[in-house]
C-alpha cells in the first residue's frame, strides 16, 4: 500500500456535505419506481376490483407466507447445514464440493421451474418410466410438482447458495478460541454448533435468509409456472385481466410491506448486539471426517448442486442437444452479446453508486439518508415487471413533457429521450438489483475500523481522498464480489427486460420467454444454456474469491502482507 | 492511477452504446409484437420487399406492451401493435391506443366478425377453441357442446389451463354473451366439478395429460394440436396420434365452435400511418395469409384460402359469429365468474 500523504483532491471543506449529498441524490432517484408504485395505495380502486382482492387477498397472503416460510427453513437447513460441513470439516472432494455449492446461483429460477415441471409432471419422463416399469395404474401416489411443495423445492434448491455463502463466511470468520474452548468445557461436535458457532454466525444467516426471502417476494415465473397464487401473480392478474393499475400497485404495495417487515424482523433479531469484526487468531484445527461419515458429507454436499444445477443442466442440455433452437447460430451471439453489456454495465454501475451510498452512509447516517437507502433496498423484492412500470409512468411522463417544453421553445420535437433505451433498461437493472452490492459494500465498509478513517482525517485528508486512498484498496473483494452477483442476477432478469428494451434487442432471457410462452419449451432450451453458461463465468470467480480469502485466512495473520485482502465474501451481508 | 481508470470506466458505461429512439420516418415501421413465431419472419421480410419499408420489432408479452404505449403517450414511437387474440386489442382500444381505420381492402377482405365495427383492429388469423378427446377412451358421439362439459358424466376426465389465461377468459366472455352470467355461473361449477385435475400448464401439456390418460377432454386451442402432429420429435407425433379433435355447438340450432383471432391495431400515436395501414392491408393479402396458415396452423381470416386443417375439420364447418369485441368485453367478468367456481 501506498503510504498515505495529501493528495490533490480539493480539502475537506468543500468535500463534506458533498458525498453524502451526491449519495443522497443518486438513492433518490433509484427509489423513484417504487415510490411510484407505493402511491397508487393512495388512489381509489374500482369497486368490482375491491371485490375480487377480497374473494383472493386471503389465498394470496397465505400461499405467500407458505411459501416463504418454506423456502426460508430450506435454504436455512440447506445452505447453513452445508456451510458448516465444508468450513469446519475435511472430507474427500470438500474442495471440489465447495464450488459446486456455488453453481446454483447461475440458474435462473424460472428454468429450474421449467425443467422440473416437465420432468415430474404426470406425462413427464419420470413418471411414465415409472409406470411403464411398474406397471402402476393411475391414482398411485406421487408428489405433484406444481404445487406449493414444487415451488418451495424449486426457489430452495436455487437459491439456497445466498445463505450458504454467508454462512460459510461467516463461520471462516470465527476465531479458533471460542470454538476451542467449546470443545474443553466439554461439548460435543452438535452442541458446539448450536450453542456457539450458529449463534456467533447469526447476523450472516440472516442477512443470506433476507436476500432468499426478498427474492421469494419478487419470484413470478416459478411461481406462474407452479399455478400458485401468491401476491405477484395477483398483481399481473389483477393488472392485465381487470386492467387495473392502481390494483396491481396496491397488490404490490402490500407485497413491500412484507419486505419492510422483513427488515424489521432481521434488525430486531439482531438486537443491539454490535458484531464488531474479532481480529481471528487463526482458524481451528478442521476435523477429518474418514471413510462413511467423509463420503455420507461429500453426497450431503454434492445433493444440492445436483439437484439445483446439474439436473436441470442435464435435462436442458439433452433437450438442446435434440430439439433445440432453429435459431442457434449467429444471431445467438448478438442475443449473448446484449445479455453481457447489459448486465455488465448494470454491475459496474451498481458498485460506483453503491460505493458512494455506503460511504455517504458511513458519512452522515441521518434518518433520511437510512430510509431512502432501504427503500431503494426494497427493489429487490419487487417483481421485475412492478420496476418496469414504475419506470415506464415518470419516464414517460418526463420524456413528454420535454417534447412539449422543446415544441414551444425551441421548435422541434425531442420525441422519447429515456424511454425504450438500453440506459433505461440499465437503470432498471439497478433499481432492482442496488439492494445486493449495497448490503456487499456496506458490509466491506463496516469490517474497516473507524479508527483508521480517523488517522487518515487526522493527516488533513478529506472523505474522498480517505475513499480513494484508503477504502478503495480495501475495499476491493467487496466490490468485486459485489459486481459478480449483481451481474448474475442482472444475467437472470427478465421481465423488466422484456418491457423496456429498444427495437431489436434481444436477450438471453427474451429468447427464453419468447418460444416458452409460446409452449416451445425444448427449442427454448438452448437460450436458457446459455444463460447458465455466461453465468458459470463469474460463479467460478466468486467462488475462486472465497477460496482465496480461506487460503489467506489459514495462514497465521503475520505471515500476510497486507492481510485486510481479506474482506473478500466474509459476512458482506452482515 | 486506480482513479482514472474507475473514471473511464463510469464514463464508458454511461456512453454505453444506447440504442437511439427510433424515430417515426417514412421508412421504417416500429411494431409492438405480441405474437412471436418465427416463422413471422418471412412476412416482415417480405414486406420490407415489396414496399422497401423495414421493420424494427419488440416482441413480447401484448399487456405488457400496451402498458408500454401507454406510457410512452403522445411520443410512442409504436405503429402497429400485434397481439394473438381479441381481448388485449379489444383493451387497447378501450385504452384510446388505436386509430380507427377505414381501407377499403381490409373491409373487403376481413369478414366483418373478425374486425372492430369502426376499424379500431382487424383479425388477420382464426385460432378455434376446441375439444380434444382421447381417441381410446371416448367415443365422437358422446360428444356435443362446451356447455356439455359441466354434464356429471365428465366427472374426474375434464382438463383444461388457469383461468387467468385469456383464451380461456374469451370463451368464457362469449358464453357469457350467448347464456348470460347465471347460466355460466352454473356452468363453471359444474366443469370444476368435472375436472380430472387442477388446472395446469398450457394447452400442449392438455393434450399430453390425454395421451397418457389423466384426462379424458380438453379444451385447447387447435393449432397446438397440429403442431404436435407435425412435429419433426416423435414422440409429440406419437402423443398426438391419441388425441382426436372435435368442432363442438355444431348442431342446426347451434352457434358454432368459438373463434378468437390474432389481429392488430394501428396505434394511435403513429405518426406513420400509410405504412402502419399498408402493413394491414399486406396480412390481408394472399401471400400472408398463407404463411399465416402454414406457418403456425391457424385458419387464414381472408376466405379462400386453403385451410391447414382441411383434413380434420368438417367441410361445413360453423363458426361462431360473435363480434370479438363483445367476448373481449366480457373478459374481467369471466375471470370473476370463473376464480368464484374454483377455477384457479
Amino acid at each position: 500500500m501506498q503510504p498515505l500523504r495529501k493528495g490533490t483532491w480539493p480539502g475537506p471543506a468543500r468535500w463534506q456535505g458533498l458525498l453524502p449529498a451526491a449519495g443522497l441524490g443518486v438513492a433518490a432517484a433509484l427509489a423513484l419506481p417504487v415510490l411510484t408504485v407505493a402511491a397508487s395505495v393512495l388512489q381509489p380502486t374500482a369497486e368490482e376490483i375491491t371485490e375480487f382482492l377480497r374473494l383472493v387477498l386471503p389465498r394470496y397472503v397465505a400461499n405467500t407466507l407458505w411459501l416463504l416460510a418454506g423456502v426460508g427453513a430450506g435454504t436455512a437447513v440447506v445452505g447453513v447445514g452445508t456451510a458448516w460441513l465444508v468450513s469446519r470439516y475435511r472430507f474427500p472432494g470438500h474442495r471440489l464440493a465447495e464450488g459446486l455449492l456455488l453453481l446454483p446461483l447461475a440458474v435462473p429460477a424460472y428454468l429450474l421451474a421449467y425443467t422440473y415441471a416437465d420432468l415430474l409432471q404426470y406425462s413427464g419422463p419420470v413418471q411414465s418410466a415409472l409406470r411403464a416399469w411398474l406397471g402402476w395404474e393411475r391414482g398411485y401416489p406421487f408428489p405433484e410438482v406444481r404445487s406449493l411443495g414444487g415451488a418451495v423445492f424449486v426457489l430452495t434448491f436455487v437459491l439456497y447458495p445466498y445463505v450458504y455463502m454467508l454462512a460459510r463466511a461467516a463461520f471462516l470468520d470465527q476465531s479458533a478460541g471460542v470454538l476451542e474452548v467449546s470443545r474443553t468445557l466439554g461439548h460435543g461436535a452438535a452442541s458446539t454448533f448450536f450453542r456457539v458457532a450458529l449463534p456467533l454466525a447469526r447476523p450472516g444467516i440472516v442477512a443470506g435468509l433476507t436476500l432468499v426471502g426478498m427474492e421469494v417476494l419478487a419470484d413470478f415465473g416459478t411461481v406462474k409456472y407452479f399455478e400458485l397464487d401468491t401476491l405477484a401473480t395477483g398483481v399481473y392478474l389483477v393488472w392485465f385481466s381487470f386492467g387495473s393499475v392502481v390494483g396491481a400497485g396496491k397488490l404490490a404495495a402490500c407485497l413491500m410491506g412484507f419486505v419492510v417487515l422483513l427488515v424489521a424482523l432481521e434488525r430486531l433479531s439482531r438486537g443491539r448486539r454490535r458484531f464488531d469484526p474479532l481480529p481471528s487468531r487463526g482458524r481451528p484445527a478442521a476435523d477429518h471426517l474418514r471413510g462413511f461419515r467423509g463420503f455420507a458429507a461429500l453426497g450431503a454436499c454434492l445433493l444440492p448442486p445436483a439437484l439445483g444445477f446439474g439436473v436441470p443442466g442435464g435435462y436442458l442440455l439433452w433437450m438442446a442437444w435434440w430439439h433445440g433452437d432453429p435459431l442457434w447460430g449467429p444471431a445467438f451471439v448478438r442475443f449473448a452479446q446484449n445479455t453481457f453489456v447489459l448486465a455488465a454495465s448494470a454491475a459496474a454501475l451498481a458498485v460506483v453508486v453503491a460505493t458512494v451510498l455506503a460511504y455517504g452512509l458511513r458519512l452522515s447516517p441521518t434518518p433520511l439518508m437510512r430510509f431512502v437507502a432501504r427503500v431503494v433496498s426494497l427493489g429487490y423484492a419487487v417483481p421485475g415487471v412492478v420496476v418496469a412500470v414504475g419506470i415506464l409512468v415518470p419516464f414517460g411522463w418526463v420524456d413528454n413533457a420535454l417534447d412539449v417544453w422543446a415544441r414551444r421553445w425551441l421548435g422541434l420535437s425531442t420525441g422519447l429521450v429515456l424511454s425504450g433505451t438500453a440506459a433505461t433498461l440499465v437503470y432498471a437493472y439497478l433499481v432492482r438489483f442496488l439492494a445486493v452490492s449495497l448490503n456487499t459494500v456496506e458490509a466491506g465498509l463496516s469490517r474497516i475500523r473507524p479508527t483508521l478513517e480517523g488517522a487518515a482525517r487526522t493527516l488533513g485528508h478529506g472523505p474522498a481522498s480517505v475513499l480513494v486512498r484508503v477504502h478503495a484498496p480495501l475495499l476491493r473483494g467487496s466490490v468485486f464480489t459485489a459486481a459478480l452477483l449483481v451481474f448474475v442476477d442482472a444475467l437472470k432478469e427478465l421481465p423488466a427486460t422484456l418491457v423496456l428494451r429498444p427495437f431489436n434487442f434481444d436477450t438471453l432471457a427474451v429468447r427464453v420467454y419468447l418460444l416458452a410462452s409460446d409452449e416451445r419449451l425444448a427449442q427454448a432450451s438452448t437460450a436458457g444454456l446459455c444463460i447458465v453458461a455466461v453465468g458459470l463465468l463469474p460463479v467460478l470467480l466468486l467462488n475462486r474469491a472465497v477460496a482465496r480469502s480461506r487460503e489467506v485466512a489459514s495462514q497465521p495473520p503475520s505471515a500476510v502482507p497486507g492481510s485486510t485482502a481479506r474482506v473478500d465474501v466474509r459476512s458482506e451481508f452482515a | 492511477m486506480r482513479t482514472r481508470l474507475a473514471i473511464l470506466l463510469f464514463a464508458a458505461v454511461v456512453a454505453l452504446p444506447s440504442a437511439a429512439p427510433v424515430v417515426a420516418q417514412t421508412r421504417t415501421l416500429n411494431l409492438y409484437n405480441g405474437r412471436h413465431y418465427d416463422v413471422d419472419q418471412v412476412l416482415y421480410d417480405e414486406f420490407t420487399r415489396q414496399t422497401g419499408v423495414r421493420v424494427n420489432l419488440i416482441q413480447g408479452d401484448a399487456d405488457q406492451l400496451i402498458e408500454r404505449i401507454r406510457a410512452e403517450g403522445p411520443n410512442s414511437p409504436a405503429d402497429v401493435l400485434i397481439t394473438v387474440d381479441a381481448g388485449r386489442l379489444y383493451r387497447a382500444q378501450q385504452l384510446g391506443l388505436c386509430q380507427p381505420v377505414s381501407s377499403e381492402v381490409l373491409n373487403r377482405r376481413i369478414p366483418a366478425h373478425l374486425r372492430d365495427p369502426q376499424g379500431h383492429w382487424f383479425g388477420f388469423t382464426k385460432r378455434l377453441r376446441v375439444i380434444a378427446y382421447s381417441r381410446a377412451r371416448v367415443s365422437r358421439a358422446a360428444l356435443s357442446t362446451y356447455e356439455d362439459l359441466a354434464n356429471p358424466k365428465w366427472r374426474g376426465k375434464v382438463l383444461v389451463r388457469s383461468s387467468s389465461h385469456v383464451y380461456n377468459q374469451s370463451l368464457v366472455g362469449a358464453m357469457i354473451a350467448w347464456h348470460g352470467e347465471n347460466f355460466v355461473q352454473r356452468w363453471a361449477r359444474g366443469v370444476v366439478a368435472n375436472f380430472a385435475r387442477p388446472p395446469q400448464g398450457g394447452d400442449i401439456d392438455q393434450l399430453r395429460a390425454i395421451a397418457v390418460g389423466e384426462g379424458d377432454v380438453a379444451i385447447v386451442n387447435h393449432y397446438y394440436y397440429l403442431r404436435l402432429l407435425n412435429s419433426a420429435n416423435p414422440a409429440d407425433r406419437a402423443v398426438a396420434e391419441q388425441v382426436g379433435l372435435f368442432f363442438p355447438n355444431q348442431g342446426v340450432e347451434d352457434r358454432g365452435v368459438h373463434v378468437n383471432l390474432s389481429g392488430a391495431c394501428v396505434v394511435a400515436a403513429s405518426r406513420n400511418r400509410d405504412a402502419a395501414v399498408a402493413f394491414l392491408e399486406f396480412l390481408a393479402s394472399d401471400r400472408a395469409q398463407e404463411v399465416f396458415a402454414k406457418g403456425n396452423f391457424e385458419f387464414p381470416a381472408v376466405r379462400g384460402i386453403t385451410n391447414p386443417m382441411a383434413a380434420v375439420a368438417p367441410a361445413t364447418l360453423k363458426e361462431d359469429t360473435l363480434n370479438a369485441r363483445v367476448y373481449a368485453a366480457n373478459g374481467a367478468r369471466a375471470l370473476q365468474l370463473m376464480v368464484a367456481a374454483g377455477w384457479r
